[in-house]
């Protein structure tokens, strides 16, 4: 038997409200698939097992608040009947009962605040957004069962058959509780500001930065980009990440995490992209083995993983994987940035702008575009010998452009 | 196809929207710069002019983007590279 809990999506998560199943008990389920969906502070988030089996017997509710590691469902596993694990008691991880806790239980939140998202866009899990698209529904108009107003996919089809006129959704069955979203951006920042004093308090951090001559691979990336239309451009950012993630190859120990009171350097390079949200707040969903992509798919999967970041339609592994952090403040102007290490990871690499400056190469004095690199480190997994290593990999990657393709 | 300025200034403005919707522009200058005016970094960019692209038919080359800094300037600059052949 496995017991599907609810997921730890970073150290700066101590609860989840259950949204909505996407299966059925009896249905065989593979590595990888989502399960179902939880919304987070992070937005509505699908979660996958990592376990494949049969689903026997869905715990978690819809509305239901949950902490980390509740049971949410049972699956049987090879060799396993699932009625007979459906039958069998639920473990005792379960959390107290969650169910009759009111919505706004997370603190004393303050009503004016609430309101919807910042664009006004209706929160919804990613299945529901889809299915309402298919039907050429508009999901402002569907009412959502759920306590904190999330749209489930169950809303959806409830509303496209309840009201086969697009008329008035106003006359509807169930009452919809006002777009009551848990002031997000306000529980977002109590998170961050939690995960980021534990970082301070926790992580002896240590500081490096250096200037790099980034003039070659500018050029190099302007060209690859002349002859290519506007879909299949690259931006600079993703050869940042390119650079980073090969540079973390040669100095391992900033790449994993600390955790059982020593270092555990991680097997592949999942850089967490540090992301910023309208409204507030921010999220960095790992671009999975960002060292193993060409730099053309690096980019499709940069672009969508912002997309859905900024849409907060992320998967629960792109939360909880992250080895490293890249953080970029360059397009606000800002020349360099000190980033605090996310625990329970080790190191956190920061860019500023790339800006015209003078620089003296080979002697002369040169006109150059240039870009501040800097890392912020935990000396408990590495020291600045190690960490003065990954920026020199970092520059010289930075001057053999090819070699990020 | 041909394209009014009003229909490219609309194109324009419906693009950004998607990227940024709580833009206001019945507060935004068409004459200053709308990074300055607007949240939108070089992602959000580069997704306006795939909407562009997808809207207008119109490819911007990278080496034109700052010819776009303005509202303004972007609808002057995208009625010129629309009418060439």
């Amino acid at each position: 038997m496995h017991v599907f809990v609810m997921p730890s999506l970073g150290a700066d998560m101590e609860a989840g409200t259950f949204v909505e199943w996407l299966v059925k008990p009896g249905q065989a389920v593979a590595k990888g698939e989502v399960l179902c969906v939880v919304e987070t502070d992070k937005g509505a988030v699908e979660v996958e097992t990592w376990t494949p089996g049969t689903v026997a017997k869905l715990v978690a509710e819809p509305g239901q608040r949950l902490p980390v590691g509740a049971v949410m469902a049972l699956l049987a596993t090879e060799g396993e009947a699932w009625e007979a694990v459906a039958a069998s008691p639920v473990p005792a991880a379960a959390p107290a009962e969650g169910a009759a806790q009111p919505p706004a239980a997370p603190a004393a939140q303050p009503l004016e605040a609430l309101a919807g998202a910042p664009g006004g866009r209706p929160r919804a899990s990613p299945a529901a957004r889809r299915r309402a698209q298919e039907l050429g529904l508009d999901l402002a108009a569907v009412p959502s069962a759920s306590v904190d107003g999330v749209i489930s996919l169950a809303d959806v089809e409830r509303a496209a058959t309840a009201a086969p006129a697009p008329a008035a959704p106003s006359a509807a069955a169930a009452p919809a509780p006002p777009a009551i979203a848990a002031p997000r951006a306000q529980a977002m920042r109590e998170a961050i500001g939690v995960a980021m004093a534990r970082s301070k308090r926790e992580i002896p951090h240590y500081y490096l930065g250096t200037q790099l001559d980034v003039e070659a691979a500018s050029l190099w990336l302007e060209r690859r980009n002349a002859g290519v239309p506007v879909t299949g451009r690259v931006l600079f950012a993703a050869l940042e990440i390119k650079a980073v993630a090969l540079a973390l190859r040669e100095v391992p120990e900033l790449n994993g995490f600390f955790a059982d009171g020593r270092f555990q350097p991680a097997a592949a390079v999942h850089p967490g992209i540090a992301v910023s949200l309208r409204g507030g707040g921010l999220v960095a969903p790992a671009l999975h083995h960002a060292d193993t992509l060409p730099l053309t798919e690096l980019m499709e999967r940069l672009k969508d993983l912002l997309r859905r970041a900024r849409s907060r339609e992320l998967r629960a592994s792109e939360l909880a994987d992250p080895t490293v952090t890249i953080t970029n403040l360059g397009e606000l102007g800002v020349d360099s940035v000190y980033g605090v290490i996310q625990p329970p990871q080790v190191a956190l690499v920061g860019f500023g702008r790339v800006a015209v400056r003078p620089w003296v190469r080979d002697g002369a004095l040169v006109p150059a575009r240039v870009l501040h690199a800097s890392l912020s480190a935990d000396h408990r997994a590495s020291d600045g010998m190690r960490g003065a290593r990954f920026l020199a990999a970092l520059e010289r990657l930075f001057q053999q452009p090819e070699s990020l393709a | 196809m041909s394209f009014t300025a009003d229909q490219i200034r609309q194109a324009m403005v419906d693009s950004i929207l998607e990227v940024a919707p709580e833009a206001d522009f019945a507060t935004v200058r068409p004459d200053r710069s709308l990074r300055g005016q607007i949240d939108m970094d070089s992602f959000d960019f580069l997704t306006v002019l795939e909407h562009l692209h997808a809207r207008l038919g119109v490819d911007v080359p990278e080496a034109d983007y700052a010819r776009m800094g303005t509202l303004d300037a972007s609808v002057a600059y995208l009625a010129s590279r629309l009418a060439k052949p």
